[in-house]
């Protein structure tokens, strides 16, 4: 038997769970019950597209071909990967209407960092030097935290009456050293820019790039394309409009599509097809390089691919259901919470508590602790900032007519509650496992790992 | 279509209640110039049976390890994935949730993201750890960040026995973060301290391997100590599967410790996806990128767990946050918590003994020279007498894949062979790859 | 528990809603009742070191509660000459007393003709008033 050179050897072992299997698969059943998914029952968390994840994908993604599949295998004995990936390649391109993709990137904000990265290396090789974002003041975070990792400065674009960017703030900021914009459209506001050719024109007639945030693509999947739009560069989230299923946090994928002149220099290796054979092609100069490891989070890739060849064209029928889904709330929620920009929305809208703020003394938070007695998954709350007392639903395309009338119905009577019985919404939730939670306790004294040392019985059992 | 549910009936009741004659109407805000107008050009639809049936042909013309026999590794490797991951990837309620924003609804994930936290600290001995990263390359990027907020230097450090994807990594994301990246090359398949130490004085931080990617155990103590040394932060890129038998990075002075989840518990999936995880000593706790769950108390006292020190993270902090990630691998995590959780401390100690008594089989058994004097874990590197490409082509004919071609990353390695061998493989296994070696290096 | 909403005559206020008192060439220095109130229970408070450069206008630190974090802007430039320990340790100190043992820095003014351009409680009173 080999040994460890002493010096390199483990000291003490590692305190790891002790269980026999049964007692870890209750142990993970349990928990599984003390969490609510997709699966469970409605979950309009706006901006995180909850759709149903259809259970064939887990099914494909686990066939030995794919599961396991070393990523190091030779090109010529994974054509059936390689296949399936630039597939998906020119299906992504087509619904983006921008010719070239990278399946790199492993979420959505590493494809926004891909996208600045992109345009930085554009920039350096045409000799110019551009140093400012601007985004809109209804971003995600995600946004100018992405636009501080690529190096770049931020600059802030206002939102109009209306909703849409403010276009004098906009003439007014871009000059010969912005580099670009990134936008979600429609935006966070659930509302598709009405300006956006002007918006466009501003950039590009300014040398700047435009990028398309894809976190609200599930409004316009064949209504309308981002290259057609005027951006330059798009991200999209599989994770959200293409169905991975969300597992809890993650994982997601963020493939990047480009104009021409951007291909150039998008990450490698890029999956390429020669005639009927498919390869990786790492022979870039120009490429940024590297964002991940291998060609990409491929068991999303395989989800992914397998929902879009469901629907084919019919991509669009999910778009335009996702969209008079969230109209339909709307329409039946309007008269009781205040509504910010007065439109029709696309795929999420954004609704204020500030009614009920303001004559019951109960917030958004008070309202999506109570929606949980309801058996329903809460809205986004307290985003976009813009808007105080932010509600923001985005109901999904995979929805029933009956599930839509129950949130409706129990968005009304928490509405009816905060006048009668406000501390019922206050104390909310009564019907978890747990109450709320002490937040301020977990922020000033952090506990992140089992406290051994506090449970003495424990470690002598071990 | 079976995936929507709104009926003919349904869609005019809720026309009718919005008040607009069509879905076309809700669509009048997209100005008409960049409407598509025409039909996307995609394949047509499949049915399930139909779908399933392509994608079935698409999977049966890859060659994955149980088709051939594999002694595949360089960081994606085929250990046993036990069946109670199946019990965490297979539950609907961990598969269709997502970032436990609200407590109350997510009690099970929490405690699941703290338990993996719980585990990664105790492998790395680290005081704090995330809720996963994208995979063992970007958490290495995260981790420059890091250094580059805790000090006002602005290099960093790879040895170039680390894993090459993780250097490219770092590079790509570095000229944002304003780092330089330097490489320490390594002399005969290990890092030399010294060097370390001339490269490191004005570095923020120091990135090495354990066990590196050439297949060898690091003198790892001596390259923390002179990372330290030189007022560097000392990272280790460890495999957790290596943790039961090799020394934990914080025991020998790292200050972050990072790697690839994959090997715990996930399949090797074509590469993804998969888990990067990241733990650091608990002063870097503020700095730390992604979701971090805490303990606390709901207002009945009962224990609970909750999203903590938010206030780092995108959605609260912006453009000063500690890092864009949103989604990050949480599924892929708790995964590798059920497989460790299965494993033990002692399931997980002789995992790691029986990869290093392969690796010694392997090194006795195999008809080639290892290219390396020093000790290795569960990977060795053979000298071939031909190019290791065509080794591997040559043996792929025998129904036998070999292992890495070193010489993919690393000038003056073409001839060298990297071969993986895990807890899967047989002594019988590797008899065969030396009979097949010793046939097509003749 | 919060304190009540005040601002004290004594002090000068910078419209970012920061409070100094000034002692001579020292100033203390702190947030407004309304800058904690809009923050919430503050968790922590990123504090700078004793001995480092403050200067006006721009931010030396930065308090965080459970979902929002502050610069916090200096009214004044000069040199800190110490930190307020109760502050970094126990953070909600600056809601029980933002005006009194809630301080956060001291400094020793390097330009004390800066006072002049403050607003005073009655000014800094009707900038709250519009907020």
């Amino acid at each position: 038997m080999p040994k460890v050179p002493e010096a390199l050897r483990r000291s003490s072992p590692p305190r790891l769970p002790e269980l026999s299997e049964p007692e870890l698969v209750r142990h993970f059943t349990t928990l599984a019950d003390r969490t609510f998914g997709v699966d469970t029952g409605f979950y309009p968390l706006g901006s995180c597209t909850m759709k149903h994840n259809p259970r064939v994908h887990e099914r494909l993604a686990g066939l030995p071909g794919f599961r396991d599949l070393h990523p190091y295998q030779e090109d010529e004995a994974a054509q059936g990967a390689l296949e399936l990936m630039w597939r998906l390649q020119e299906m992504l391109a087509e619904i983006a209407g921008l010719p070239a993709v990278t399946l790199q990137p492993a979420a959505g904000s590493q494809g926004e960092l891909t996208g600045l990265m992109l345009m930085r290396a554009y920039f350096a090789d045409r000799g110019e030097d551009r140093d400012t974002i601007i985004t809109a003041d209804t971003a995600h975070g995600t946004n100018p935290a992405s636009v501080t990792m690529a190096g770049y400065k931020l600059a802030k674009v206002e939102t109009d009456a209306r909703g849409n960017l403010d276009l004098d703030d906009l003439r007014a900021k871009v000059d010969e050293r912005t580099a670009g914009l990134m936008l979600t459209n429609p935006s966070t506001l659930g509302l598709f820019d009405e300006g956006i050719e002007e918006v466009a024109r501003i950039f590009h007639d300014a040398g700047a790039l435009l990028y398309y945030d894809g976190a609200n693509l599930n409004a316009v999947v064949g209504i309308s394309r981002p290259g057609d739009m005027g951006f330059d560069i798009v991200h999209y989230n599989l994770h959200k409009t293409f169905s991975q299923p969300h597992g809890g946090g993650g994982p997601g994928g963020g493939p990047v599509a480009v104009r021409d002149t951007i291909e150039p220099f998008l990450p490698v290796p890029r999956v390429v097809r020669d005639a009927d054979a498919y390869r990786l092609d790492h022979d870039h100069p120009k490429s940024i390089g590297r964002v991940r490891g291998f060609a990409g989070p491929f068991g999303v890739f395989v989800r992914s691919y397998a929902f879009m060849r469901a629907y084919g064209p019919g991509l669009k029928e999910m778009s335009e259901v996702a969209v008079l889904n969230a109209n339909y709330l709307l329409a039946r929620l309007r008269d009781v919470y205040e509504l910010p920009y007065d439109r029709h929305c696309m795929h999420e809208f954004v609704l204020s508590a500030r009614n009920l703020k303001r004559e019951h003394g109960v917030t958004a938070l008070d309202v999506a602790k109570r929606l949980m007695d309801y058996g329903i998954h809460p809205p986004t709350v307290y985003f976009p900032l813009v808007v105080p007392e932010a509600l923001m639903i985005e109901p999904t395309e995979t929805e029933p007519k009956e599930r839509l009338d129950g949130f409706v119905d129990a968005m009304r009577q928490i509405v009816v509650e905060a006048a009668a019985e406000p501390e019922l919404l206050r104390q909310a939730p009564h019907s978890r496992p747990v109450r709320r939670l002490d937040e301020v306790r977990a922020a000033k004294h952090p506990i992140v790992r089992y406290l051994f040392e506090e449970h003495p019985a424990l470690v002598e059992v071990e | 279509m079976s995936y929507l549910s709104v009926t003919d009936a349904d869609r005019e009741e809720m026309l009718a209640a919005i008040g607009v004659s069509s879905v076309e109407e809700l669509f009048e805000q997209i100005p008409p110039g960049v409407r598509l107008g025409r039909e996307l050009d995609l394949p047509p639809a499949l049915g399930e049976p139909e779908l399933a049936r392509h994608i079935e042909e698409l999977a049966a013309r890859n060659v994955h390890t149980g088709a051939e026999l594999s002694f595949l590794g360089a960081g994606i490797y085929d250990h046993y994935v036990p069946s109670v991951a199946d019990v965490v990837l297979s539950r609907g309620e961990f598969l269709t949730a997502y970032t436990p924003y609200q407590p109350e609804m997510s009690q099970g994930v929490l405690q699941a993201v703290f338990e993996y936290q719980t585990v990664i600290c105790e492998l790395t001995g680290m005081d704090v750890s995330n809720a996963s990263g994208y995979d063992g390359s970007t958490v290495a990027a995260d981790a420059c960040f890091v250094a580059r907020h805790v000090s006002d230097r602005r290099k960093i450090v790879l040895a170039e026995a680390l894993n090459p994807q993780v250097r490219q990594v770092v590079k790509t994301y570095a000229p944002g973060f304003g780092l330089e990246v330097v490489e320490v090359p390594h002399r005969d398949g290990v890092t030399d301290a010294d060097e370390v130490v001339a490269a490191a004085s004005d570095a923020a931080a120091v990135f090495f391997q354990q066990p590196n990617f050439l297949g060898n155990l690091e003198p790892a103590p001596d390259l923390a100590e002179a990372a330290r040394e030189a007022g560097a932060l000392a990272v280790a890129h460890v495999d957790l599967m290596s943790l039961g038998v090799l020394e934990a990075p914080r025991a020998y002075g790292c200050d972050i410790a990072l790697g690839e989840g994959q090997s715990a518990g996930n399949w090797p999936s074509y590469g993804g996806p998969h888990y990067g995880f990241l733990a650091a000593r608990g002063e870097f706790i503020r700095r730390m990128p992604g979701r971090i769950v805490g303990e606390t108390v709901d207002a009945d006292g009962r224990r609970a767990f909750v999203l903590t020190l938010q206030t780092r993270e995108q959605h609260i902090r912006r453009e000063k946050a500690t890092s864009n990630i949103t989604t990050n691998q949480t599924l892929l995590a708790l995964a590798g918590l059920a497989a460790l959780s299965w494993l033990g401390p002692e399931g997980l100690r002789e995992v790691g003994e029986t990869c290093m008594a392969l690796a010694q089989y392997a090194r006795e058994r195999v008809p080639l020279e290892p290219a390396f004097d020093a000790p290795s874990f569960k990977e060795v590197a053979f000298r071939t007498p031909i190019p290791a490409v065509e080794t591997i082509r040559r043996a792929r004919e025998q129904g036998v894949h070999p292992g890495y071609a070193l010489g993919r990353d690393y000038e003056g390695l073409d001839d060298v062979l990297l071969v993986a061998l895990t807890e899967k493989r047989t002594t019988e296994d590797i008899d065969r790859l030396a009979d097949v070696l010793a046939e097509v290096c003749k | 528990m919060p304190a009540a909403e005040s601002y004290p005559d004594d002090l000068k206020y910078h419209p970012e809603h920061d409070w100094a008192r000034i002692e001579g060439e020292e100033a203390v220095l702190g947030i407004t009742w309304f800058a904690q109130d809009a923050l919430g229970e503050l968790v922590h408070f990123e504090a700078p070191q004793a001995g480092a450069t403050v200067s006006k206008d721009e931010a030396y630190g930065e308090v965080e509660s459970v979902k929002a974090v502050s610069d916090v802007v200096s009214p004044l430039s000069g040199e800190v000459l110490e930190v307020n320990q109760k502050a970094a340790d126990e953070p909600e100190t600056v809601n029980e007393d933002p005006y009194g043992e809630g301080w956060l820095l001291r400094i020793r003014m390097s330009d004390p003709a800066e006072v002049d351009a403050l607003l005073d409680a009655t000014a800094y009173r009707a900038h709250v008033a519009e907020q």
